[in-house]
């Protein structure tokens, strides 16, 4: 944690994610106007002070800044719970891979190598058109895509300190292997996991936001970064700020997610500490 | 270099299968069959009709049976018929796919071109301030979302004539120029954050070979710097490159998908969509099946590319 504090890339990432956090808090309680009503007489209106609208509204003249901040729950959410389901399930499958080796190994690694031959935003467009566009859906389709990701992290994880002493002296003085697991094995690999949950909570964000924007992830009225975004494309040309600002969300938090994951990786190898 | 092509050959025909059976029965798992589909709302069949029309299109055998039959026809180059048109699926796809493949390989180029100097360049630049803002930089890239980019580029040069493909998208071999041009703006969409990505390996590569004795002994024995740099140190510094830009080829392919939306280009993205929105499951599931098959297949060439380069790749699988 201290290490933490001490490199600022990290610590940028951490700001710009605590922000959202707050907003999706403040949204809660207060919104500038109220997201989904909609209001003809104020469409397509510029940002302005005057009106109110800090970022203009929309076609059906609802406030943008709203719908982003609700939005920001909504994305937020989809990428946490997608991104912890796919962890839990892939380190699982990954620990027990690294750990018992031998058919095991062999046949859940095989598993992953399929299902990394599917590039992720079309696996999760595949998963979209099986299971139906919902906002659930679009959770199970990102954590399938991460499965694969973190059983391969945590197996090379668990590989790299398996045959250590210090595991092999635990099992030599009468340790169980649930114990071993549990005491030795997880909180050595679980900095490795933490790094990549945050990157992969970088991507599930552009997932969740390129699924919406094709139409097969939140459904309207209901406010997503993606769907904005979507049904900006039509008036973009009249009024740029429907598309400039969901963009910039997106942006944003994406690259939270992505220094805190790159800090933490420096954290975590010393060795790119000199080259970086 | 022959044995290893054939054992790499050799290892993707259980991937391959693997893919088919995760496409065949995931399409199964949708609710309602594809007969229920090909129906329509409008027709109500009785239970009796249904399974003697399960009977005549040969789907009432077990599960297993029909996908070994399924991967007969698929070896045969047979993907079905569509369920909305039915049309064969895989004319239609291999329609579609040059113009996929090639904003594919237009944004490899152009993160190639934009990545490798760049890169070059900030190495050769080795201060902090450097650093940090190549480092943002960088990340800035991968934050990018690419549909949202390529809708400001929309919005930015649609003034532009003949920039900005908006319907009128004509062939690589019909007007080459044109196409070039019509295509640069959503490839450098697609290939902006692949850029961002190769400037950063290309410069961590070339600081950790410019560090080398032999990069010291070429300078000392005089060598203009201009030299030293382009065929000592990046022709070593390439290596890592070489694989990223790789493996992310097929990512490119993804990206693909969601550009051609956004500049209403006629490839398989948008084939893709609107056999979603159709619920045209036959032609999704060709379309899968092509991508993945393109997609491990260019993981192949890179890593045939990569041994070819680097000798020490192909000894190590023949020892391991």
């Amino acid at each position: 944690m201290a290490r933490l504090l001490k490199n600022p890339i990290a610590l940028v990432g951490l700001a710009i994610i605590a922000l959202y956090v707050l907003i999706v808090i403040i949204s809660q309680f207060w919104l500038p106007f109220d997201p989904l009503q909609m209001d003809v007489a104020h469409i397509l209106e510029s940002p302005s002070f005057r009106t109110g609208h800090l970022f203009g509204t929309d076609e059906f003249g609802r406030d943008i800044l709203s719908r982003i901040m609700k939005g920001t729950g909504i994305s937020l959410l989809i990428a946490v719970i997608a991104t912890a389901i796919g962890a839990a399930i892939g380190t699982f499958m990954g620990v027990w891979a690294g750990f018992l080796g031998g058919a095991w190994d062999h046949w859940i690694m095989r598993l992953a190598d399929v299902l990394f031959s599917f590039p992720s935003l079309l696996l999760a467009i595949f998963v979209m058109a099986i299971l139906g566009e919902n906002t659930y859906n679009v959770i199970i389709a990102i954590f399938i895509v991460y499965i694969p990701q973190f059983a391969r992290v945590s197996r090379g994880a668990v590989l790299a300190i398996k045959n250590n002493e210090f595991v092999r002296a635990a099992f030599s003085s009468g340790a169980d292997r649930r114990f071993v697991l549990s005491r030795h094995l997880l909180p050595n690999i679980m900095m490795p996991i933490i790094v990549q949950s945050s990157l992969s909570l970088s991507v599930a964000i552009l997932l969740e936001s390129a699924l919406s924007f094709l139409g097969l992830g939140v459904q309207p009225p209901y406010p997503s970064w993606g769907n904005m975004l979507s049904s900006a494309r039509k008036v973009m040309m009249l009024a740029p700020w429907t598309a400039i600002y969901p963009g910039l969300a997106i942006m944003g938090l994406v690259l939270g997610f992505n220094l805190l994951g790159d800090g933490l990786r420096d954290i975590l190898d010393p060795r790119l500490r000199n080259i970086k | 270099m022959g044995r290893y092509i054939f054992r790499r050959l050799l290892s993707l025909i259980p991937v391959l299968l693997g893919v088919s059976i995760i496409v065949f029965f995931l399409v199964r798992l949708i609710p309602g069959s594809a007969l229920q589909m090909y129906l329509g709302t409008q027709v109500e069949a009785t239970p009796a009709q249904m399974e003697e029309l399960r009977r005549i299109f040969g789907e009432d055998k077990p599960v297993p049976v029909l996908y070994v039959e399924w991967l007969g026809r698929l070896l045969r180059g047979d993907l079905g018929y569509s369920l909305r048109t039915g049309r064969e699926v895989l004319p239609d796809i291999l329609q579609r796919l040059p113009l996929s493949i090639e904003l594919t390989f237009y944004a490899l180029f152009l993160s190639l071109i934009i990545g490798i100097p760049l890169g070059i360049l900030s190495a050769l630049k080795h201060d902090p301030v450097t650093d940090v803002s190549i480092r943002i930089t960088g990340l800035l890239g991968l934050s990018l979302p690419q549909f949202w980019l390529a809708s400001l580029m929309v919005i930015a040069f649609s003034g532009f004539h003949g920039w900005i493909p908006m319907g009128n998208y004509v062939g690589l071999f019909k007007a080459p120029l044109d196409n070039l041009r019509m295509l640069f703006f959503p490839s450098l969409a697609i290939g902006i954050g692949l850029a961002a990505v190769i400037m950063r390996y290309t410069r961590n590569s070339m600081l950790e070979v410019l560090q080398m004795d032999y990069i010291r002994t070429a300078q000392a024995k005089g060598l203009a710097k201009r030299i030293v740099i382009i065929r000592h140190a990046l022709r070593n510094a390439i290596l890592p490159v070489i694989t990223v830009a790789g493996f992310n080829t097929g990512y490119l392919l993804g990206g693909a998908i969601v550009i051609e939306e956004v500049f209403a280009l006629p490839g398989m993205g948008r084939l893709a969509l609107y056999a979603i929105y159709q619920r045209d499951y036959s032609l999704i599931q060709g379309i899968v099946l092509v991508i993945a098959t393109l997609f491990v297949l260019v993981n192949l060439v890179t890593d045939l590319i990569y041994a070819a380069v680097d000798p020490r790749i192909r000894l190590e699988t023949r020892e391991g």
